[in-house]
């Protein structure tokens, strides 16, 4: 029962086919897909787009309806959690409040019959910066504090797979930045492969090689971070990973390497390489950064597209303005132009000619009958709009 | 508590002080103390001093020819070396039935307190419900339960648990199961309450950390529930050692408890130094008995 965490065959995490449902509800639903050892993969979605069930079903405290969960060669969908070869650190940390830190690091080494703990509990302890608080209970440290305590009796046990359930969700801003970076260099250190559930687009991107867009129980695209973001899969991801301008446009198949849309009378293209659909309803997408503002169409570069509209309203973020744009259609344009010095501000109720390159802009499938969907100014991440 | 400190001493000079009535603010826990403490004083202190004065009055007394308090610490050895056996009998069959309530009582304060759901609140209902009822009129209900011509009774025989004439009235065992339900409410009521802020997520990590269900008991579960544990021990195991209904109405003189003796003494005999003794010593001896689980319950390493 004990010691099988370290023989076992190391390989990659793989979700095959896997299905959670609640009574009539599906939390997840025939999810697939592999984590390739030693990788740092996020799973992100909203809350209840059921990425912490997956992560659950993983560590063996929810069982699945149907699939497998491999382990290199292993299903391990039905072994007990304290028959898996993987830990979790919870999103309330669960310490074990009659424990101090040490025995708390300390507790899945004893569990498993290892009796001279304490180089290791105090090397891993250094690890987390937490050396000489071993005497400590739980309640006498901060949040960080704890959080990397419960880190370290997760990762003391040298798990094939370290499941980490929004650990960060508690923690303020700045320490939570700081605990990204951190998170990210043991992560180097160790060689473990980590699962990060979490509902923060940023964190997801800053820290994973590897992001799962979860919506529905179902996964939206899945790929290195700057993929996703540059040419997201679908509207759901072009909104929830960033912020995007989705014009309601159709399109008429391809054209040589250019894909011809219409959208609001207007005629645009994009390459046939950013097309995920170049044939019926399809939104045109460009990133609100990616919008460049200029006060006349004579300004515009060669090869840029334009829309002409009028300012609504401006906001000063320090390293950016963020404006909205009114199209002639009556849709609102979100454009962030950086504060670098070049390039001047633009007031309200001024006519305004937004234009992007063609590179830039990407095609989704769109459900007939959907209009624009430009995002508001909000730093959160949206869901999908109603 | 540091933290605390530092915080409101470095904003302190910031700030000027409220006008200070010190005498008040200081008077004031004392005056909320005060109808409490003077309640004690009047009922509990000066009763207890007095029982204390008449454990040590002439033995030679009596209610018609007066006592004098002579100082006779002889009522002590001689009321031990007459009654020690009911001494014994008391703490033997409330030990026994305490054993019978923590079988009985944890696994269900348990189920009360993480498995019960919406069942929660009407099932602790269902423990506190006989206590509606007299605490006569129930002992007097198990009189019936275990007769000798009760259902109980009568399916004991018939699996061969008893003999042919065996019975369960005025037997120890009656004792012993009366105290355990007269009981029980005590030892589930603050074991459900400790176990009702056990964190399941707790039991999740154990699990994640290789700790099987019965580990996970042991390291998680029951080290987080010893303070209703050894709440729920107390409040059961001091009123069932002075108990003298159950042995009255279940069980015969042979099966007398110490508090049949102190009743006696009292109000049969009207041996009032010697009932004062044995008073006394009976609350020496829970007081040992506390003072020594206390010492090893209530620390730390109770694994």
């Amino acid at each position: 029962m004990s010691g099988m965490a370290n023989e076992a065959p190391a390989g990659d995490l793989r979700l095959v086919d896997l299905t959670k449902r609640f009574g009539i509800f599906t939390a997840v639903d025939e999810l697939s897909l592999t984590v390739p050892q030693g990788s740092f993969f996020a799973l992100l979605g909203a809350s209840g787009c059921g990425k912490t069930t997956t992560l659950r079903m993983i560590a063996g405290l929810e069982e699945p309806t149907s699939g497998q969960v491999l382990l290199g060669d292993r299903d391990i969908a039905r072994l007990r959690p304290y028959k898996r070869p993987v830990n979790t650190v919870f999103q309330s940390y669960a310490l074990f409040p009659h424990l101090n830190i040490a025995e708390n690091v300390a507790f899945g080494l004893r569990r498993r019959g290892i009796r001279r703990v304490e180089e290791q509990v105090h090397r891993m302890l250094a690890l987390v910066q937490l050396d000489g608080y071993g005497r400590r209970r739980p309640a006498q440290l901060s949040g960080g504090q704890q959080q990397r305590v419960a880190l370290a009796r997760a990762l003391i046990n040298h798990p094939q797979v370290l499941l980490l359930d929004e650990p960060l969700g508690a923690l303020d801003l700045k320490l939570r930045r700081q605990m990204q970076i951190e998170l990210k260099r043991i992560q180097t250190e160790v060689g473990i492969t980590f699962v990060h559930v979490t509902h923060d687009q940023e964190e997801a991107m800053t820290m994973a090689d590897t992001v799962a867009v979860m919506n529905a129980g179902r996964i939206e695209q899945l790929g290195a971070p700057a993929e996703l973001y540059e040419y997201p899969a679908t509207a759901f991801v072009a909104n929830f990973l960033g912020q995007s301008n989705l014009l309601a446009a159709d399109a008429a198949g391809p054209a040589g390497s250019e894909v011809p849309v219409t959208a609001h009378g207007v005629r645009f293209s994009v390459p046939a390489d950013r097309a995920r659909a170049d044939r019926g309803p399809v939104y045109l997408g460009v990133r609100p950064e990616k919008l460049h503002l200029v006060e006349a169409v004579d300004q515009v570069p060669a090869g840029h597209q334009h829309v002409e509209g009028v300012i609504t309203d401006a906001s000063y973020v320090g390293v950016s303005t963020q404006y909205l744009v009114r199209t002639g259609w009556g849709s609102e344009l979100s454009a962030f132009t950086a504060n670098s010095g070049v390039g001047g501000q633009h007031p309200v109720g001024a006519p305004v000619v937004a234009h992007w390159d063609p590179r830039h802009a990407f095609l989704l499938p769109r459900e007939p009958g959907q209009d624009d969907r430009t995002t508001p100014l909000v730093d959160e991440p949206v869901g999908k709009p109603s | 508590m540091t933290a605390l400190a530092q915080v409101s001493g470095g904003s302190g000079p910031a700030r000027t002080p409220p006008p200070a009535r010190p005498g008040r603010h200081r008077l004031l826990p004392y005056l909320l103390l005060l109808p409490g403490a003077a309640w004690l004083l009047v009922f509990f202190a000066v009763p207890l001093l007095q029982l204390a004065a008449a454990s040590l009055y002439d033995p030679t007394g009596s209610l018609s020819t007066g006592y004098a308090l002579t100082w006779a610490f002889g009522n002590y050895p001689e009321a031990l070396q007459a009654y020690w056996p009911q001494f014994a009998r008391s703490f033997g069959y409330a030990g026994a039935a305490l054993v019978l309530a923590l079988l009985m009582g944890y696994p269900l304060a348990y189920a009360i307190a993480q498995k019960a759901g919406r069942w929660k609140n009407l099932l602790l209902v269902c423990v506190v419900a006989p206590m509606f009822t007299s605490f006569l009129v129930r002992t007097l209900a198990w009189k019936t339960i275990l007769s000798d011509n009760g259902a109980l009774v009568g399916l004991l025989r018939d699996v061969h648990l008893l003999g042919p004439d065996g019975r369960l009235l005025a037997t120890p065992v009656a004792v012993v199961l009366g105290l355990t339900y007269n009981f029980l409410p005590f030892l589930v009521l603050p074991l459900y309450a400790s176990l009702e802020r056990l964190d399941h997520r707790l039991l999740e990590a154990a699990s994640d950390l290789y700790a099987g269900p019965l580990h996970a008991f042991r390291t998680v579960t029951l080290p987080l529930s010893m303070p209703g544990l050894i709440a729920g021990t107390l409040l059961f195991f001091i009123p069932a050692t002075g108990d003298y209904i159950n042995a009255e109405l279940l069980g015969t003189p042979n099966e007398y408890m110490i508090g049949n003796v102190i009743d006696s003494a009292f109000l049969v005999r009207l041996d009032y130094p010697q009932g004062a003794a044995l008073s006394f010593l009976l609350m020496a001896a829970i007081l040992a008995v506390v003072f020594v689980y206390l010492r090893r319950a209530g620390t730390e390493e109770v694994l």
